[in-house]
Order: C-alpha cells, then sequence, then structure tokens
C-alpha cells in the first residue's frame, strides 16, 4: 500500500503506440536536476518550485522596464576579465555586464499585460456544498440567482453543463476564471454513465483546441480545456462509492483529478484520517490516476521540503466551504456557527481549506494547466491523429500509395513517382469502368 | 458573468462586491499573482534560446561587434591572411554559446554570413540567407506537427538579423535595398550603421536622415514595426527607438584606461573612442534594445508573426488535406516560392478572416 499519494505512476496505457521522447530542448537542466517525465515511470522530477506566499504582503517582484541587475558572478570561461569599478560609480556597474538577467522580467511583463485563464470544473452530487467552496476560494458569488430544483424536477434532470466565467483581479495581475459546473451528477435515480456528457464536454473543448491550433489563423486561440477538476466525494460514505470510482476512472486521463472530501465539518479528526486512508487504498487499488503533485528539487530548504511533505501526505483534502462571516474571538473569520462551537474554513487546525487554495492558487496552478497541456492534451492528440490515420487506409481500396504519415518530407523524385503511380491507377481503374459499360451495352 | 474587479489598495486588497449580494469580506487575498513567480521560477529553469544574424561586408565588423555586445569572444575575430581568397560563395556558420548571468542561462547563437556583398555580381546573394532562416521555420514546423511532439522544441528560427550599412555617408545601396526588402518580411530586422567612427556627428544625422527615407521609400519595415505596437506605452517608447534607427554603432574588444576607468575602445592618436559612451556612438542603445528590453519581444514577434506568415504559406501549398481537422501532410518545400518577396503582411493582433481554416 502506497502511503500517500506518492511518486507518479508510470504513464503508458496498453494499446498506445506513442512513445514520449525526451524534452531535448530543456538543454537548461538547473542544479543538477532530474528531468521531468510524465509518461514513463521513473526519475522524480525537477519543476516550479515556490514556495507559498505568506499572508502578510511580501514585496513582489514587479514587472518594471528592463534595468540592468547588480553585480552577479559570471561562469563561462570565455568573458573578459573586468575590473570591477568602484561603488560609487553605479553607472560602470551598468557596463560590466551584459544584462540579460532582466529576461524573466521581460517575459514576466508580457503575461501581466495578457494574463491567465484558468479552468476549473466542480462535480460531484448535490448538497455537497461545491457552490459554497467555490465561492470560499475565489470569493466570489457565482450562483446568486440560483433556483434550486425540487425532487420532482430532479427526477427527469440529465447532467448539465454550465460555464460561469468571472475575471479577477489583483495587484494587477488578471486572471479569467471559468468555472464548469455539473449539476445533476448523481442525482438521478439510474446513474449509469452519468459522467458521459462531461467527459464528452472535456472532449469538445480538447477537439476545440485541436482544430483552433492546426488551423491557419492562430492569432487568437481561446483556451477552454479543462485544467482541473474539483471531485467532491460524500463524507458520509465508507471511502468510494461506485458511481464515484466510475467518474474518475472515465475522467482520469482527460483531466487532472483533485479528489476531496466534503463536508468535513461533520467527522471527528480521527475519522477523517480513517476516511482518507481509506480512500487513498481505493484509489490505488481501482488503479485511477489522480493529479500527482510534482517532486521538489533536492536543494530546495527544509521548510519548503517540509510543506510539500504534509501536502502530499494531506491528500485527499477534507474541506469545509462557508460564505458567512461570523465572530470568534473577537476576530471575523470566515465559519459556520454551531451551538457545540465555530468551524473555522481558514484555520488549519479545522480542516484542509487552505492546503486546498495554496494549492490550487498560489503554488500549483501553473502546473495544472502544464500537465494539461503537455499530458492530456497531447494524448488526446495523439489518439486523434491516430484514429485519422487509420480511418484514411481503411478507406482507400489499395494499398495507399501516399505516405500519410507526416514522416519528414520525401525527395522530389519519389513524390513524383508516387503521383506517377497513381495517375496510372486511375487510368487503369477508368479503363475498367469503360470496359464493364461496354459489356453491359452489349 | 461578473463585471471585471479591480482591487482598490494594492495591501488590504479588499474586494468590492456587487451591489445586491450582501458583502462578502475578505480575509486575505486570494493571491494570483503568485501564478507570476510559478512562471518566472519555471522560465529560469528551462533557460532562454536567441538566436542572432549578422549581415554585411566583410571589414565591417560584424563579429567584434557581436564580441562587444555578448561581452565574450563569441567569435575570434581573425582578418583573413593576404594569401586566403574570399569565399567564392555565401557560407553561413553557426556558433552556439551558453552563456550565464545571475542565474539566468542564455543560450546564444549566433549565425554569421562571411562573403555577403563581397563578390563581383553579387545578385542573389541574398538566397543563401533567405534559404537558412526558412529551414529553420521549415524544422520548427515538422517538429510542431508531429504525432508525439516533444514538450519543448528547440528553437533554431532567428531571432534577429542585424544588418550592417557600411558608412559611405551618402544613402542605402542598391544592395541593401534588396537585400531589405527580401529580409524585412520574414525576420526582424535592425539595420545599423557600422564603424560610425568615421562620421562625425553632424554626418551621422544626415546619413541617418536619408536611410530612413529610403527605408519609408521603399517600404522596408524594420524593426520595432509600427504595426505590431500592442498599446499607447509601446507606441511612445518604440517611436523613441525608430526616430534613432539606424543606430550609429562602434565595436571594440580591447580595454584601455580613461580616467581611471577601464572602457571598452579604440585608441587613435586623437583619442579615444568610447563603445559605451552615448556621446560617441549608440552601441548602448543597440545592446538595450537587442537585449535588456527587447528580447522577448523579437523572440515572440518571430514566432508569432513571421513564423505563422511561413505556416500559413505551408499549409496552402500542401495539396494533400485530410478529412479531419488540423492535421496535414506537407508537400516538400519549393526554394522558388518562399524567396521572392510577397506583398502581403499579416498583422499583430488583426482578425483574418479570410485566412479561416479549410
Amino acid at each position: 500500500m502506497v502511503g500517500g499519494l506518492g511518486p507518479r505512476p508510470p504513464r503508458a496505457a496498453p494499446g498506445r503506440a506513442w512513445a514520449r521522447r525526451a524534452p531535448i530542448g530543456c538543454w537548461a537542466r538547473g542544479r543538477g536536476g532530474r528531468r521531468r517525465r510524465r509518461r514513463r515511470g521513473g526519475a522524480a522530477h525537477p519543476a516550479a518550485r515556490p514556495r507559498p506566499p505568506p499572508l502578510v504582503a511580501a514585496p513582489r517582484p514587479r514587472a518594471r522596464p528592463a534595468r540592468p541587475p547588480p553585480a552577479a558572478t559570471m561562469s563561462t570561461g570565455l568573458r573578459y576579465k573586468s575590473k570591477l569599478a568602484t561603488p560609487e560609480d553605479k553607472q560602470d556597474i551598468d557596463k560590466q555586464y551584459v544584462g540579460f538577467a532582466t529576461l524573466p522580467n521581460q517575459v514576466h511583463r508580457k503575461s501581466v499585460k495578457k494574463g491567465f485563464d484558468f479552468t476549473l470544473m466542480v462535480a460531484g452530487e448535490s448538497g455537497l456544498g461545491k457552490s459554497t467552496l467555490v465561492h470560499s476560494l475565489f470569493l466570489t458569488d457565482l450562483y446568486k440567482d440560483r433556483k434550486l430544483l425540487s425532487a420532482e424536477e430532479r427526477i427527469s434532470q440529465t447532467v448539465e453543463i454550465l460555464k460561469h466565467t468571472v475575471d479577477i483581479e489583483e495587484k494587477g495581475v488578471k486572471l479569467k476564471l471559468t468555472i464548469v459546473d455539473t449539476p445533476g451528477f448523481g442525482d438521478a435515480v439510474n446513474n449509469t454513465e452519468c459522467w458521459k456528457p462531461i467527459t464528452d464536454y472535456v472532449d469538445q473543448q480538447f477537439e476545440q483546441y485541436f482544430r483552433d491550433e492546426s488551423g491557419l489563423n492562430r492569432k487568437n486561440i481561446q483556451d477552454n480545456r479543462v485544467h482541473c477538476c474539483l471531485y467532491f466525494i460524500s463524507p458520509f460514505g465508507h471511502g468510494l462509492r461506485p458511481v464515484d470510482v466510475g467518474f474518475m476512472k472515465a475522467l482520469h486521463e482527460k483531466v487532472n483529478i483533485v479528489p476531496l472530501i466534503a463536508k468535513a465539518d461533520c467527522l471527528v479528526p480521527s475519522e477523517i484520517r480513517k476516511l482518507k486512508e481509506r480512500i487513498r487504498e481505493e484509489i490505488d487499488k481501482f488503479g485511477i490516476h489522480v493529479y500527482q503533485f510534482p517532486e521538489c528539487d533536492s536543494d530546495e530548504d527544509e521548510d519548503f521540503k517540509q510543506q510539500d511533505r504534509e501536502l502530499k501526505e494531506s491528500a485527499p483534502f477534507a474541506v469545509i466551504g462557508s460564505n458567512t462571516v461570523v465572530e470568534a474571538k473577537g476576530q471575523r473569520v470566515r465559519g459556520r456557527l454551531y451551538p457545540w462551537g465555530i468551524v473555522e474554513v481558514e484555520n488549519q487546525a479545522h480542516c484542509d481549506f487552505v492546503k486546498l487554495r495554496n494549492m490550487l492558487i498560489r503554488t500549483h496552478m501553473h502546473d495544472l494547466k502544464d500537465v494539461t497541456c503537455d499530458v492530456h492534451y497531447e494524448n488526446y492528440r495523439a489518439h486523434c491523429i491516430q484514429q485519422m490515420t487509420s480511418k484514411l487506409t481503411q478507406d482507400s481500396r489499395m494499398e495507399s500509395p501516399i505516405p500519410i504519415l507526416p514522416l519528414p518530407t520525401p525527395d522530389a523524385e519519389t513524390e513524383k513517382l508516387i503521383r506517377m503511380k497513381d495517375e496510372e491507377l486511375r487510368r487503369m481503374q477508368e479503363m475498367l469502368q469503360r470496359m464493364k459499360q461496354q459489356m453491359q451495352d452489349q | 458573468m461578473d463585471p471585471l474587479r479591480r482591487s482598490p489598495s494594492p495591501c488590504l486588497s479588499s474586494r468590492p462586491s456587487s451591489p445586491s449580494t450582501p458583502p462578502c469580506e475578505m480575509l486575505g487575498p486570494v493571491g494570483i499573482e503568485a501564478v507570476l513567480d510559478q512562471l518566472k521560477i519555471k522560465a529560469m529553469k528551462m533557460g532562454f534560446e536567441f538566436n542572432i544574424m549578422v549581415v554585411g561586408q566583410s571589414g565591417l565588423g560584424k563579429s567584434t561587434m557581436v564580441n562587444t555586445l555578448f561581452k565574450s569572444k563569441v567569435w575570434k575575430s581573425n582578418p583573413p591572411g593576404l594569401g586566403v581568397p574570399p569565399p567564392q560563395t555565401l557560407q553561413l556558420h553557426s556558433v552556439t554559446h551558453v552563456i550565464e548571468e545571475k542565474g539566468v542561462k542564455l543560450k546564444l547563437t549566433v549565425t554569421d554570413t562571411p562573403g555577403f556583398g563581397d563578390q563581383i555580381n553579387n545578385d542573389n546573394c541574398w538566397d543563401p540567407i533567405l534559404g537558412y532562416i526558412n529551414e529553420q521555420y521549415e524544422q520548427y514546423l515538422q517538429e510542431e506537427i508531429l504525432i508525439t511532439r516533444q514538450r519543448h522544441i528547440p528553437d533554431t528560427r532567428v531571432h534577429c538579423c542585424v544588418y550592417f550599412v557600411p558608412p559611405t555617408g551618402h544613402c542605402l545601396r542598391p544592395l541593401d535595398i534588396e537585400f531589405l526588402q527580401r529580409l524585412c518580411r520574414t525576420v526582424n530586422v535592425v539595420p545599423v550603421i557600422a564603424r560610425a567612427d568615421s562620421l562625425t556627428m553632424e554626418e551621422r544625422e544626415a546619413f541617418r536622415h536619408r536611410i530612413q527615407q529610403n527605408l519609408r521609400t521603399h517600404c522596408i519595415d524594420v524593426y520595432p514595426q509600427m504595426c505590431f505596437d500592442e498599446d499607447i506605452n509601446d507606441r511612445i517608447l518604440n517611436s523613441k527607438l525608430r526616430d534613432r534607427i539606424p543606430f550609429a554603432v562602434v565595436g571594440a574588444d580591447q580595454e584601455h584606461l580613461v580616467n581611471g576607468r577601464c572602457v571598452l575602445g579604440r585608441k587613435t592618436k586623437w583619442g579615444i573612442i568610447e563603445v559605451e559612451n552615448m556621446a560617441h556612438c549608440e552601441f548602448p542603445l543597440l545592446r538595450d534594445l537587442l537585449i535588456r528590453s527587447h528580447l522577448q519581444d523579437l523572440k515572440d514577434i518571430t514566432h508569432n508573426v513571421h513564423y505563422e506568415n511561413y505556416r500559413v504559406i505551408r499549409l496552402n501549398e500542401s495539396h494533400l488535406l485530410p478529412r479531419g481537422p488540423g492535421w496535414v501532410n506537407l508537400a516538400p518545400a519549393s526554394p522558388g516560392q518562399l524567396t521572392t518577396p510577397r506583398t502581403f503582411k499579416v498583422c499583430r493582433g488583426a482578425h483574418d478572416d479570410s485566412d479561416d481554416e479549410f
């Protein structure tokens, strides 16, 4: 039994003919880092490892026009031996260095201008607190005018897909957040394949992106692919239910799944622990590939490694959401008021909400997008292209004379030869047709 | 869909709410600016790439200029001996170095073009250069349409071409005009006046003026292109640059002592020409443009405009179109088609409805 959601399992699935090549282009591997391998099993990988920033606003690097950095050591042997100028002559220090250390800031500046986008899907039975959690996470109320359906209306309801978009701006950074809601999931009496509309939706977004990316005009491609799916598991059961397993197995190769234990305030700590262990076991047992947190660099400090370990050990997160603010110990906190006490949402001892929020927004948002882009989308694209290839070879009656796979372009002579043969084939077929006609006429 | 909300103050960042709901108090910001940190760290880990090409007649100080720009002996500047004949055809030499500064790694590739414009008959001397540039685009395109592609496609496309104009003092020569016309459609071109220490300040200004006029008359759009300015700040910044293009530069790789400081320069009997002194030459402007402020922009325009133009041409040329979306079998590139100057130009950001997908 693997304790916690450990290192990523090998990704090779049977029946897939692709082979993932190692990223040759990633030549700057940093300090003794290992390559990030997603599809093949193997070594753990370095990845962007920023710390979760403290709540007190720390000075953040701002996008500013390029300024040469202060003196740094140069490491190649090709450099001139430049004498360090006297400290008061700052102009000279400017001249010592080439100045491309401002490159990250240049990239930074463009991203700030462009803004980011992120698509989050929430799935689970109704009444598990999905909307409340979204409200608590992003502090926006997307469901103001929602009307909850009664039981009779729900009988005939099918799973819908609802999209809400909100633009958030903080400290000059724009985020276009799209929340994809799935009301009706798991609510019917017969829930067979109730995840089908959801998989269709995810595939549709991939297909749309594939078309856009392969088209002629690639200027303003909208990225609507689902980057992360928060799946709510009911705390009242004993681990995963069959519909949970079915949903996760249908979606784990298409989307990053982050399982959550909803409404965790109805469980005591020991029950939460047991439930988490149970869920982790079942996830392993059924072979579900949930989103794995990337490994830490070996040269990160202990603090950071400790935080990372805690994060991995507390998955799946037990969360509580609240859209009301109550008074506790003289402070106004977001929480739920019970006669026996106040549950504080942002208290780490009460629930894992803060961990979830930090993970989702402050440390792993980009990684989630990367995994969607590099793994799930590439899988889809490879699959799609192979389907097209096999369809084309099936349709042509003889063996296809034209090389269909995008091999390196054959030289002109082979192409000419192929075209000649094609012509011949066509002429022969026409002759055959004519002969058949003549025979029929006779 | 909620309207765009702006946070009023940077430190408290309390979010204003819509009038119909009760105010939702924030106890701590959401923290989305941390995404920028994530991006930055990822960019630093991956390292950056930059490919620059220098074009000009021999003896104009191209190799020296590259050495000065990157403060390293990228090229061993050795003048050809008397007995060595100049190369008969234009050859392209590429040299790659990894330089690091303050934790940022840059993989720099410099392509030199010895033999450009040195023959008696210089017809079509730009063909090998255009061929090389298009070859890099083709390589990238082939990588991009593979079924299983690499996560990070190695980028060998030429991001910037620095063209050295000899300091005649009159105006652009026919060779310069022909070359620039063809090249500005395929790559970002930055013309510079080479060996500007043979021109006085007034001569420089007059020469620059005439060159700018020539460029305008022949519709040569050099970097920074006006049509790609994204907003008003960019336009102001770039207009200042456009006034000073072409920069009058002097390259030097020897250091001399001036007033107790060690500077790069050329020592003559009548004084020392300091390379990094704005009063003497405009080398700092060139360096700032290429490296400190516009490097990423150069790469972006190459990727979003020039490469996309190339891709559209290639996709339109291929005759075999599959029935499904997006994936094509490319017809082999015929060299003749791509080197003749085309008259269309795709503007960044504009919706090009006529080029919709098949």
